[in-house]
């Protein structure tokens, strides 16, 4: 059986599963519950200065974009930091914290940007004994009006100062909160670690609005007729997050920066693909809030699963692996030559891949009497699109040509040199070759 | 009080007026709304999708379904009436089992089609309910047309005929328009009025006036039609009963499926019509099955259908029959009629064993006989009084192209003109091409 604990920043928890601050963890009665359900640990909901709360709006706050059978693809908020009292939640912490030391407690933070609203807040934090604490930089709604979340996470100036702020008045973890918001993660992240970050985390939700209301022409969620862009998460934006942190992973400057992984992690192959691209846990919201905390439980079993199938006994085996085949476009092996193959057995005769290669490809598909599909090797570009469109798994598959055969539509023998653009006669920039 | 099953002889009232309302309730009921979008989400949006090639109307059968996965059950029943305008009938009583849900490539992967006649039946019911007619008539182009029989082709065929802004007169023999879709196929197909309400609602488009009570030979005649009228469609279907040639079926109790059946849909209270306690159905087409199905529905004890081949030359499909032995209905196969027996009304049949010897059905000899107070014949109907000077092929009024008989001016369709299968979307697009075809010659 695979070992499925994992120490994140010294903290050891029995799986690396934990739910994102976030509504799921606003309380002592939701984490509890989490608890007791199996998670591996929680970043409390947003804590923010002492005095009178924040309030939310009274109307809807989320928004979703379905997809089949009203299945959640992605949600979109425009809740704000939690809206009960500091004191509250802080005496919450600390009863959950001693009720359940093997897990994570992350405390996430998100006051003014002036040193005196930390320095007031992080004593009170320290006392509770969470584990650490997270900055969140991101919230991309509301509190970003005021001076605060994705407008200080926009600002790598900001990130560092009020990192280093917490680093100096803050003994246990600090976790940086990173807003996807921006246009290169890694400015952000490097602020983070100049900062003193123990760790980033990111994923934050994605400025967004969901939906427009046809009949009132209002945004959605919408609160008497007017709506203002949110945060969005779930499945939909995984390949956003999981880019994102791969971009930090691979930077050479951040090498070894702790990162925990979120965004729309919702099985266990999503864990298992952020945390091969360098994270060292993940955080889940979406899942939970879609289905509940139960939906742990088939995170840690699929994980468990899969690690005993590949021989990993621990997390670490495999955190990072896919890390070193995160590269340029430019060094990608432009030798490597492949063609689309279509499993007459298998096919069932659709002609998605003829309409898609037809229409908006390369004309490389041939439909012929009887509804047969063929690839033409002489026009295949191997793009994929008729793989990605095709209904039946494994039907339509990439073949790569041997070395030595003739690609036909180039008309040139096949190499099994590696070479990439840099290298390459077309590009001016090349270096000549010898 | 019910009579129940065992009671002898042909009676009504076997079952109590609860049993029935069950047992006729709809075979295949509407889709909610929801459960129409993810059945709608299964359809792949085929490239020259198989479904449209199999479905004799040729509807867009992807983008109909896209349109109701959309959101939009409306404009997919416009989609649908484009082709078929009785479309929703035919999302009732087509056998998509062997037209386009045979020809989905799910049925190929997983043996399980995407449920395009469900599908089709959710935006036609949906349109329909809202009580508006999607077509406007063209200009009115000052032609008369005659249309005999208001059946699936003659309605087709004057709605197409009505929205190019031709005046048809539509003549039917019966007292009532809708021919087998109001007289024939089984009640549970087509349950709450539904082929009158459709037939209403065809009508909306105007310009076309309903001459009920005329029939072709007895009180209209070809020659006048054609005097009076720029052009003629006959589509007065198979009016005539191949008849059983074996000793005994002058019986009482012994009658043609269909008149059954007609009974059956005619019916105000399914409680006041009698069946026979033991039933015995010849033949081996959907009349067959929908007579058969109906009679056990009805609180027959016992219902057979003898057909006098194998199953697999039986004419109505696997899903019928197999929905026939799921309502206890016993599928006889390679039996023949020899006679009926009894003392007046009917109390046996007796059938002879068959087998094809030399590429030729014969009977073996062997023969077996089962108690029959009710034999139903479906074997078949035919074409009568066809006017003189028609071609004629086959027992059918002979056409060629979209429709056109051997007289100038005269065309047909639906089960009484040679061409296609005798189903109800057959018959639609018959119709729907001879209009086509009529405006252009009339207009070209």
């Amino acid at each position: 059986m695979a070992d499925l604990t994992t120490t994140f920043l010294g903290i050891t928890t029995p799986n690396p599963f934990w739910l994102a601050s976030a509504p799921p963890t606003d309380k002592e009665y939701n984490v509890r519950r989490a608890f007791e359900a199996g998670w591996g640990g929680v970043v409390w909901k947003t804590l923010g200065e002492d005095g009178p709360p924040i309030v939310n709006v009274n109307g809807p706050r989320y928004g979703v974009v379905y997809g089949a059978d009203r299945r959640v693809l992605g949600i979109n908020n425009i809740e704000l930091i939690t809206d009960r009292p500091l004191q509250t939640n802080l005496e919450e912490i600390a009863r959950v914290k001693a009720d359940y030391p093997d897990r994570a407690m992350i405390v996430s933070l998100m006051v003014p940007c002036e040193e005196q609203a930390w320095k007031r807040i992080l004593p009170r934090v320290a006392e509770t004994g969470a584990d650490g604490i997270e900055l969140n930089f991101g919230c991309p709604h509301g509190m970003s009006e005021r001076g605060m979340g994705a407008a200080v996470g926009q600002v790598p100036e900001y990130i560092e100062m009020v990192t280093r702020w917490c680093k100096q008045n803050y003994d246990k973890p600090v976790i940086v909160k990173l807003t996807p918001n921006i246009t290169d993660i890694r400015y952000p992240a490097r602020a983070a670690k100049n900062g003193g970050a123990d760790a980033v985390s990111l994923i934050n939700t994605v400025s967004s609005i969901i939906s427009v209301n046809l009949d009132d022409f209002s945004p959605e969620p919408s609160i008497d007729g007017k709506g203002s862009h949110g945060g969005y998460c779930g499945p939909a934006v995984k390949p956003i997050a999981l880019n994102m942190v791969a971009e930090i992973a691979r930077d050479a400057d951040m090498r070894g920066l702790p990162i925990s992984g979120i965004g729309g992690v919702t099985t266990w192959r999503d864990a298992a693909e952020f945390m091969s691209l360098g994270a060292g846990n993940v955080q889940v919201c979406t899942a939970a809030m879609t289905y509940g905390f139960r939906v742990v439980q088939e995170m840690i079993a699929g994980l468990s699963t899969w690690m005993d199938q590949k021989g990993y006994e621990r997390t670490s085996d495999f955190i990072g692996r896919a890390v070193p085949n995160v590269t340029d476009w430019q060094y990608l092996n432009l030798n490597y030559v492949t063609k689309a193959r279509i499993d007459q057995d298998a096919c069932i005769k659709c002609g998605r891949c003829y309409a898609a290669c037809e229409d908006t490809s390369h004309q490389a598909i041939w439909m012929k009497p009887g509804r047969v599909f063929e690839v033409n090797d002489a026009e295949c570009v191997a793009c994929n699109l008729c793989v990605d469109v095709c209904p039946v798994e494994d039907c339509i598959t990439m073949e790569r040509l041997p070395a030595g055969t003739v690609d036909p539509r180039t008309g040139k023998v096949v190499s099994d040199d590696y070479a990439n653009w840099t290298t390459h006669p077309n590009n001016p920039m090349s270096r000549a070759a010898e | 009080m019910a009579q129940g099953s065992m009671a002898p002889g042909i009676v009504a009232g076997r079952l109590s007026a609860e049993e029935l309302a069950r047992n006729f309730s709809d075979l295949h009921p509407a889709y909610a709304p929801h459960e129409a979008a993810v059945a709608a989400d299964r359809c792949y949006f085929c490239y020259d999708a198989p479904c449209v090639t199999a479905c004799p109307t040729g509807i867009d059968i992807p983008l109909f379904i896209r349109q109701i996965q959309v959101g939009q059950p409306e404009a997919a029943a416009k989609t649908i009436f484009d082709q078929n305008i009785l479309g929703g009938m035919c999302a009732r009583v087509c056998p998509t089992e062997t037209l386009c849900e045979q020809a989905c490539v799910r049925e190929a992967a997983e043996g399980k089609p995407v449920e395009i006649g469900r599908l089709q039946r959710h935006a036609t019911d949906t349109l329909m309910a809202q009580g508006v007619h999607p077509y406007m008539r063209a200009a009115p182009t000052g032609r008369r047309i005659a249309v005999v029989g208001a059946g699936p082709a003659g309605l087709a065929c004057a709605h197409r005929l009505a929205m190019k802004g031709h005046d048809v007169t539509l003549f039917e023999g019966r007292g009532k328009a809708g021919g087998l879709n109001e007289f024939g196929i089984a009640a549970y197909k087509t349950t709450g009025g539904f082929a009158a309400g459709e037939v209403e609602w065809l009508l909306q488009i105007g310009g076309i006036t309903v001459e009920t009570g005329r029939a072709l030979g007895r009180d209209l005649t070809l020659d006048t039609l054609r005097g009076d009228f720029d052009a003629v469609f006959l589509s007065v279907g198979l009016g005539g009963v191949n008849a059983l040639a074996v000793p005994g079926t002058d019986k009482t109790g012994v009658r043609p499926a269909v008149d059954f059946i007609a009974d059956l849909r005619q019916a105000d209270d399914l409680a006041g019509l009698p069946v026979g306690r033991n039933v015995v159905v010849i033949g081996g087409g959907m009349t067959a099955i929908d007579a058969a199905v109906q009679a056990r529905l009805l609180g027959a004890e016992t219902v057979t259908v003898a057909y006098r081949r194998d199953r697999a030359a039986m004419a109505a499909s696997r899903f019928e029959q197999d929905l026939a032995a799921s309502h206890g209905v016993r599928l006889l196969f390679n039996v023949q009629p020899v006679a009926v027996h009894g003392n007046g009304a009917a109390a046996e049949i007796e059938l002879e064993y068959t087998a094809t010897r030399d590429g030729r059905l014969t009977g073996t000899g062997e023969t077996l006989r089962l108690k029959a107070d009710q034999v139903l014949q479906a074997i078949g109907q035919a074409l009568v009084g066809a006017p003189e000077g028609l071609r004629i092929e086959g027992g059918k009024i002979a056409v060629t192209g979209a429709g056109r008989t051997s007289l100038p001016g005269v065309w047909a369709g639906g089960d009484c003109a040679t061409g296609g299968d005798d189903l109800t979307v057959t018959a639609v697009a018959e119709g729907r091409d001879a209009a086509e075809d009529i405006h252009n010659a009339l207009m070209g």
